[in-house]
């Protein structure tokens, strides 16, 4: 993967480039080919495509590699619309800029699986209108009507044998201009979208050669570790800046309001150098918190009185005209991204610019923060994206861009700000804490008819896009609840803000995350007591041939749900809609006398909408399983004294290879627009479980991490 | 200084007897290949192999590994069977952790060539992989076996 496009690079002579504006409506698609200088062009100018003479095809993707597929999906939707040969396609991350935004949220970021969702019409009309200018290019050297030439693995072809490659006909094609609204294929015309292809970046990922931001290095660099407060609102009493600078490489100790820098020429030094300056600190905001305040704490709120985020039809009436109403209450604590390359940045402040290598998943907050901080306008920051580690939604977060540029400034050198294993524990933005109280009434027939949802939970909109917050309500806080893909004659939704020192983040899938492990449960619980199958049931509150009723169906079929289940094994269902995509999940266990809980199987149907690249589907679903269950089984982290005490992977399990079940992965077939992907597989995936683990003991587990000691016998 | 043998060449480093070999190889010698994750030898993500098995670059100072061989990623040729195998099943994900994974497979298939499921359980439970490529290095592994086999046989 390239990281080092600058705004010269792609300007060669006799190149086809298309790049598109997301700010102008309805999309505009600029002819960049002849431009000699960025001033040229109306706006910075970065590419989305490049067809040069050699027939390379170069699609510049903004979106950052996780890993997740993008890199090829993107690349793949581009080239099925222009007719390219697939194995002259090459993708580059391009820079932060303009044309990179989300067209919907006017920011360049990568998240809420919006990469090809967000950018499905916008994708196909680049390499749709690529496509035509080469058409009318070629139709004009020999002399035919456009409409007589058809395009076919990267040449035009005459309908007298004749045929011009695109490299051949690029210079021509980039003097045309730009077609505002090339036709687009039918799907059964597609050659690329739904067929097997390899990821881009996988051999160097193989071979080690993947630079990651970690790994990141520039001439003249030093390498800084912050030391920041280890408890909530903490403060810098004292340190011993000189017990630092006598660690072999330590160059230099810098405050920096409530923390320490220290900066040297190795990694290993600089962390050494921090550990050396023996730092006082003050108690902090909160030292009283800690699990057992914690727990108690979000358990006062829910007897607090909330806002409404959402009260259809007559929730208290018809609960009274119930002949059976239910109560539960269900539980999750704070859990972490860890991901693992811990949080990095690199930044050099210069005289007139400012340049940042990072893995980030929020370039234009990038931009934004080192503008700030810099006083340079945004278009002299320039933001380098490289391959991340991981993220799943951590890697929008600011702080290392912070420190490294107020670092750089300080140092006047290129820095590279590094988190240790325990940094990234200590300074996540954690994935929020949620206690919530259901209550439900079935009418005679066993029909669910009424719904009182009441949610305590902190709010990370209220950080991250206070504008979002309207009337105390955080959107994300009650989604997978006010959007349960059930109808519901009588909804009654209520939020109860937590305010607490503990920083919350973006998780995969967000508040879906958190809520559909408490819709589902409960949902099951409803099935139990209304006689039915819980499969039924579901669909029984679903419209017909809707997709969540045909995504439910399809993991029902292909789960086995109706024949018979191995010796000692029970099967448990749950299904999400989120990100415009629908996912179910049917989970096969057996439970050991002692609480033992063993996935054996765990199969997901997933509605997608058009699938770009199924292989990348199905590692995103294989990936949604496995994250699921270690939140299941394993994730919580702890606080005491009002910081985080969890420090590194042996006091935070994930899930590792010996409890990884069977993954059986079905994605439905359909033509409509590309839906999301990495954040769907994901919420179903924990309340499947407790549901199977429910029809095997009869034991409900309605707080994660599960409590397995319920589960032991006698 | 001091001479530490790496993928068969012999390298000069200035660092401390008790520097941990991962921040060595990093720092000192520009092999970033060597993945940084927990430091407390918990995750596997910094591996490397010495004198042919698997350890834990985050725990091994320099003066643990003098005279021994220490290879990395870069040391296995492209067409090592695990690594033609890891892309055969595309088994990266984010693929921090997949060359410390790697070489623990290295390790583990010189010592069982043909692995039971168990077995592949057991040999690669004590690493960490957030992204859960698990099912593809399971398939990759046994696809490793069966082409070193072949060529063995």
């Amino acid at each position: 993967m390239q990281t080092d496009m600058t705004r010269r690079s792609f300007l060669k002579k006799s190149s086809l480039v298309i790049a598109a504006s997301a700010f102008s409506s309805p999309l505009n698609l600029f002819n960049a080919s002849s431009a000699k200088s960025a001033s040229e062009l109306p706006f910075k100018p970065h590419a989305f495509l490049e067809i040069a003479p050699d027939d390379t095809i170069t699609v510049w993707v903004g979106q950052t590699n996780l890993g997740q597929g993008t890199h090829t999906g993107i690349p793949m939707v581009i080239a099925d619309e222009l007719d390219a040969a697939w194995e002259k396609v090459q993708v580059k991350m391009a820079l932060a800029a303009e044309p990179f935004k989300d067209p919907q949220w006017h920011a360049q970021l990568t998240g809420g699986s919006s990469s090809i969702r967000h950018r499905w019409d916008l994708l196909r009309k680049v390499g749709a209108a690529a496509r035509q200018m080469l058409v009318e290019a070629a139709a004009e050297k020999w002399g035919i009507p456009a409409g007589k030439c058809v395009t076919r693995d990267g040449k035009v072809l005459n309908p007298d044998g004749r045929s011009l490659t695109f490299g051949q006909l690029a210079e021509a094609a980039g003097k045309r201009p730009v077609p505002t609204d090339p036709p687009l294929k039918e799907p059964q015309d597609y050659r690329i979208i739904g067929t097997q292809r390899r990821r881009f970046d996988i051999p160097d990922k193989v071979m080690g050669k993947t630079v990651f931001g970690f790994d990141f290095t520039t001439p003249g660099m030093c390498i800084a570790v912050v030391a920041r407060p280890p408890r909530y609102g903490a403060s810098l009493q004292s340190y011993d800046a000189e017990a630092a600078m006598a660690v072999k490489g330590v160059i230099k100790v810098v405050p920096l309001e409530d923390r320490v820098a220290v900066c040297a020429v190795t990694t290993y030094g600089a962390m050494r150098g921090r550990n050396a300056l023996d730092i006082k600190w003050s108690d902090g905001f909160r030292p009283d918190l800690n699990d057992e305040t914690i727990d108690a704490l979000f358990k006062a709120h829910l007897d607090e009185p909330g806002a409404v985020a959402k009260n259809s039809g007559d929730v208290s009436k018809a609960l009274a005209g119930a002949s059976q109403t239910l109560e539960q209450s269900y539980k999750l604590p704070y859990i972490s991204h860890a991901q693992v390359e811990p949080i990095n940045c690199t930044a050099h402040v210069e005289k007139e610019r400012c340049r940042i290598w990072v893995p980030t998943q929020g370039q234009s907050a990038t931009q934004l923060t080192a503008s700030t901080l810099t006083g340079l306008p945004l278009e002299k920051v320039e933001v380098m994206t490289l391959p991340a580690g991981g993220g799943f939604g951590l890697r929008g977060e600011q702080d290392p861009v912070v420190d490294s540029v107020l670092l750089s400034k300080a140092l006047n050198r290129p820095v590279k700000v590094i988190w240790t294993r325990e940094d990234d524990f200590a300074n996540d933005r954690f994935r929020p804490a949620n206690q919530c109280r259901i209550k439900a009434g079935l009418d005679k027939d066993g029909q669910l008819i009424a719904w009182s949802h009441k949610v305590a939970a902190p709010s990370v909109m209220s950080r991250l896009m206070p504008q979002a917050v309207e009337n105390g309500i955080d959107p994300d806080a009650v989604s997978g609840i006010m959007d349960m893909p059930y109808s519901l004659p009588n909804l009654y939704v209520n939020y109860v803000m937590v305010n607490l020192p503990i920083t919350v983040g973006w998780w995969r899938s967000v508040g879906y995350s958190v809520n559909v492990f408490a819709v589902e449960s409960f949902m099951d619980e409803l099935a139990h007591a209304a006689g039915k199958d819980p499969v039924q049931f579901r669909l029984d509150h679903m419209e017909k041939g809707s997709s969540p009723y045909n995504v439910l169906s399809l993991v029902a079929e292909k789960g086995g749900w109706n024949t018979p289940v191995a010796s000692g094994r029970a099967r448990g269902v749950a299904v999400t809609s989120c990100f415009e995509s629908f996912a179910a999940h049917i989970a096969e266990v057996s439970v050991g006398k002692t609480g033992g809980i063993i996935v054996h199987k765990m199969v997901c149907a997933l509605d997608c909408g058009t699938a770009v690249y199924p292989d990348a589907i199905r590692a995103q679903a294989e990936s949604g399983v496995i994250m699921g269950l270690s939140t299941a089984f394993h994730e919580k982290v702890s606080f005491s004294n009002g910081g985080v005490k969890t420090a590194n992977y042996n006091e935070y399990p994930v899930l590792t290879m010996s409890e990884v079940p069977e993954i059986d992965v079905h994605i439905a077939k359909n033509n409509l627009k590309a839906g999301g992907i990495g954040e769907p597989v994901f919420p179903s995936v924990a309340p499947a479980v407790a549901n199977a683990v429910f029809k095997a003991t009869g034991v409900r587990l309605r707080e994660l991490p599960f409590q397995r000691d319920l589960l032991i016998k006698g | 200084m001091f001479t530490l043998t790496v993928n068969g060449m012999k390298k000069q480093v200035d660092a401390a007897l008790e520097t941990p070999l991962l921040w060595v190889l990093r720092d000192n010698l520009g092999i970033t290949s060597v993945k940084y994750t927990c430091g407390i030898a918990e995750c596997g993500i910094c591996t490397v192999l010495i004198n042919g098995e698997a350890q834990r670059s985050c725990v091994v100072t320099i003066e643990d590994v003098q005279g021994s061989d220490i290879t990395t990623i870069e040391g296995l040729p492209e067409n090592h069977p695990v690594k033609v195998a890891w892309i055969e099943k595309q088994v990266p994900q984010c693929g921090y952790c997949q060359p410390g994974i790697i070489l623990q497979t290295v390790d583990f298939l010189s010592r069982v060539s043909n692995p039971t499921e168990a077995q592949i359980n057991d040999a690669l439970d004590n690493v960490i992989c957030r992204c859960g490529s698990h099912p593809r290095i399971k398939e990759a592994i046994k696809l490793a076996s069966e082409m070193t086999a072949k060529q063995g046989g």
